[in-house]
């Protein structure tokens, strides 16, 4: 295990352990479906049931982890690397609280399979920060007062830095549409329009 | 999710020969198929990612504009020849999910997003379509949202893809790959109304894959619009929606192509709708024809009976958008 991977002793260390000790790298390229061994299977394959080591880089750190194929990159994220400051909310593509970049683009990574994202480039929340310094987006946020019980922010602020930059933040209307795949349950939508609108001017100039 | 095993393919002939292999299906964005695994709706033993084969290209000439079908509904939306050409293409994409998930979802795979409803997806529901001949609670149950044209006693469940709606509207061809060769099946041909085979929902053939979408250019400066009507502003399924091509000259319907989303088993296109209006001004007495016709059979039921006005005043809003009504 290398230094990066080493998670420090929090509460959810131990669930990690658990998963961790049944994990084993697959074999070999063959793949066993119900009509029995494939030859040529591409370099990456792995059966039902088995593991695979996947590289990703994750908020410019490489990271190596052992998955089966299911595991979504969201668990990936949370359970593999410890990074928990992405959601899990509905766990079905439709709260956006799983909100992160991949190779610059947002999606929802409860929606992905980690396998999928083999030597892809993944900004989370806890990426966007520079030391002590928060990011633009992350100011606004505290400074118009734009949320309420905080499980949604992690997706929205990842998901507003990506409306910023597609340049969806021309008024408040464009950025409720734009915003539209991340919901808050205390509907504190009217201070993110005005957060987000707030962000995009000072990363815009 | 229960385990199943991971192949990702770098060629299109690979990844079709794995796909071959029984309880075996692609994976693109991944959006719709791993919620329907979550839920039992679909089981596979092995998933081919398809995500890097070189079919993500939009390309033009003059015949028309050729969507790969790994291109992405954002790639797609915002392509600047899809916009000028097939600008109902763009705005059927961009009233369709959420930002997020137009970054991820492929084009392939929107076109075949499983028609569903919530008994479909309710694992504890009896369904016709998860497990044919368990039965249809739809019809006598919660039908709000269902079908009201090309029914069966077997399954009244929406397609969900807007863009599958403007492709019809559009006359596009499906190309695909599969064990025996290439083929190309036209958008009107490409699904399949339930009959009493609810759960095969279109014409592809097993382990063929969709390679690409022609879009042809049949009409010289047409107009077009997509209009989606649903129960709130945005990121929701079509209660109803209109895709409309339209060229009138001499202040004449020299032609017109419809299709409608949220009232059939598949996206819906009327010739006879299409040929009330053809040669026609567009008065509000032959817009009101047309709309007469379209719903001329539908079958509508307890929750879904004000889909017929509605989709009718859909229509009249579109022409009367595009055209102008008088």
């Amino acid at each position: 295990m290398s230094e990066q991977d080493v998670v420090p002793v929090r509460r959810r260390t131990v669930l990690k352990a658990a998963g961790a000790a049944g994990s084993v790298v697959a074999a070999g390229p063959t793949v066993e479906t119900l009509a029995g061994p494939l030859a040529e299977a591409p370099p990456g394959s792995v059966r039902a049931g088995g593991t695979v080591e996947i590289a990703l880089a994750v908020n410019g750190v490489s990271r190596r982890v052992v998955v089966e194929p299911r595991v979504t990159l969201l668990d990936a994220l949370r359970d593999r690397m410890g990074l928990t400051g992405t959601k899990k909310g509905c766990d079905r593509g439709e709260c956006g609280a799983c909100t992160v970049l991949v190779d610059g683009e947002r999606i929802k990574s409860c929606l992905t399979l980690a396998v999928m994202c083999q030597g892809s480039a993944i900004t989370t929340i806890e990426g966007l920060a520079r030391g002590d310094e928060l990011h633009p987006v992350q100011e606004a946020f505290i400074r118009h007062d734009a949320f309420q019980c905080g499980g949604c922010t992690p997706g929205q602020i990842m998901s507003a830095l990506a409306c910023i930059q597609e340049g969806h933040t021309r008024s408040d209307d464009e950025v409720r549409e734009w915003m539209s795949g991340n919901l808050c349950r205390c509907a504190a939508y009217q201070n993110m329009v005005a957060a987000v609108r707030d962000a995009s001017r000072e990363m815009r100039g | 999710m229960r385990a199943f095993g991971y192949s990702p393919a770098t060629d299109p002939g690979t990844a079709v020969r794995l796909a071959s292999q029984p309880d075996t299906t692609y994976i693109a964005g991944g959006t719709d198929l791993l919620n329907l695994m979550r839920d039992g709706s679909e089981n596979h033993h092995h998933l081919v990612d398809i995500n890097r084969l070189e079919l993500a290209d939009v390309t033009a000439d003059d015949d028309g504009v050729h969507i790969g079908g790994l291109a992405r509904m954002r790639q797609v939306a915002e392509d600047p020849r899809v916009l000028q050409r097939f600008a109902v293409v763009s705005q059927s994409l961009l009233a369709s999910a959420s930002p997020q998930v137009r970054n991820m979802a492929s084009i392939g795979g929107n076109l075949l997003q499983r028609t569903r409803c919530g008994y479909f997806r309710d694992a504890g529901s009896a369904c016709n379509k998860r497990v044919p001949g368990s039965g249809c609670p739809a019809i006598e149950g919660e039908n709000r949202i269902h079908a009201i044209l090309g029914t069966s006693d077997h399954c009244i469940a929406t397609h969900p893809s807007d863009l599958a709606v403007a492709l019809t509207a559009l006359d596009a061809t499906v190309h695909v790959l599969g064990p025996s060769g290439a083929r190309r099946i036209p958008i009107a041909d490409f699904y399949l109304p339930p009959g009493d085979t609810p759960q095969v929902e279109n014409a592809l053939r097993y382990g063929e894959l969709i390679t690409g979408v022609d879009l042809p250019s049949r009409l010289q400066d047409p107009l077009s619009r997509y209009l989606k009507l649903r129960d709130r502003a945005t990121f929701e399924f079509a209660v109803v929606s209109v895709a409309a091509v339209l060229r009138v000259r001499g202040g004449r319907v020299q032609d017109v192509r419809l299709a409608f989303g949220g009232v059939g088993t598949k996206p819906w296109r009327s010739a006879e709708v299409e040929a009330t209006l053809r040669g026609h001004r567009l008065t509000l007495e032959r817009v009101s024809e047309a709309g007469r016709v379209l719903v001329r059979d539908a079958v509508p039921r307890e929750g879904n009976e004000f889909k017929v006005e509605l989709v009718q005043r859909a229509l009249a809003g579109v022409l009367s958008e595009l055209g102008g009504i008088r």
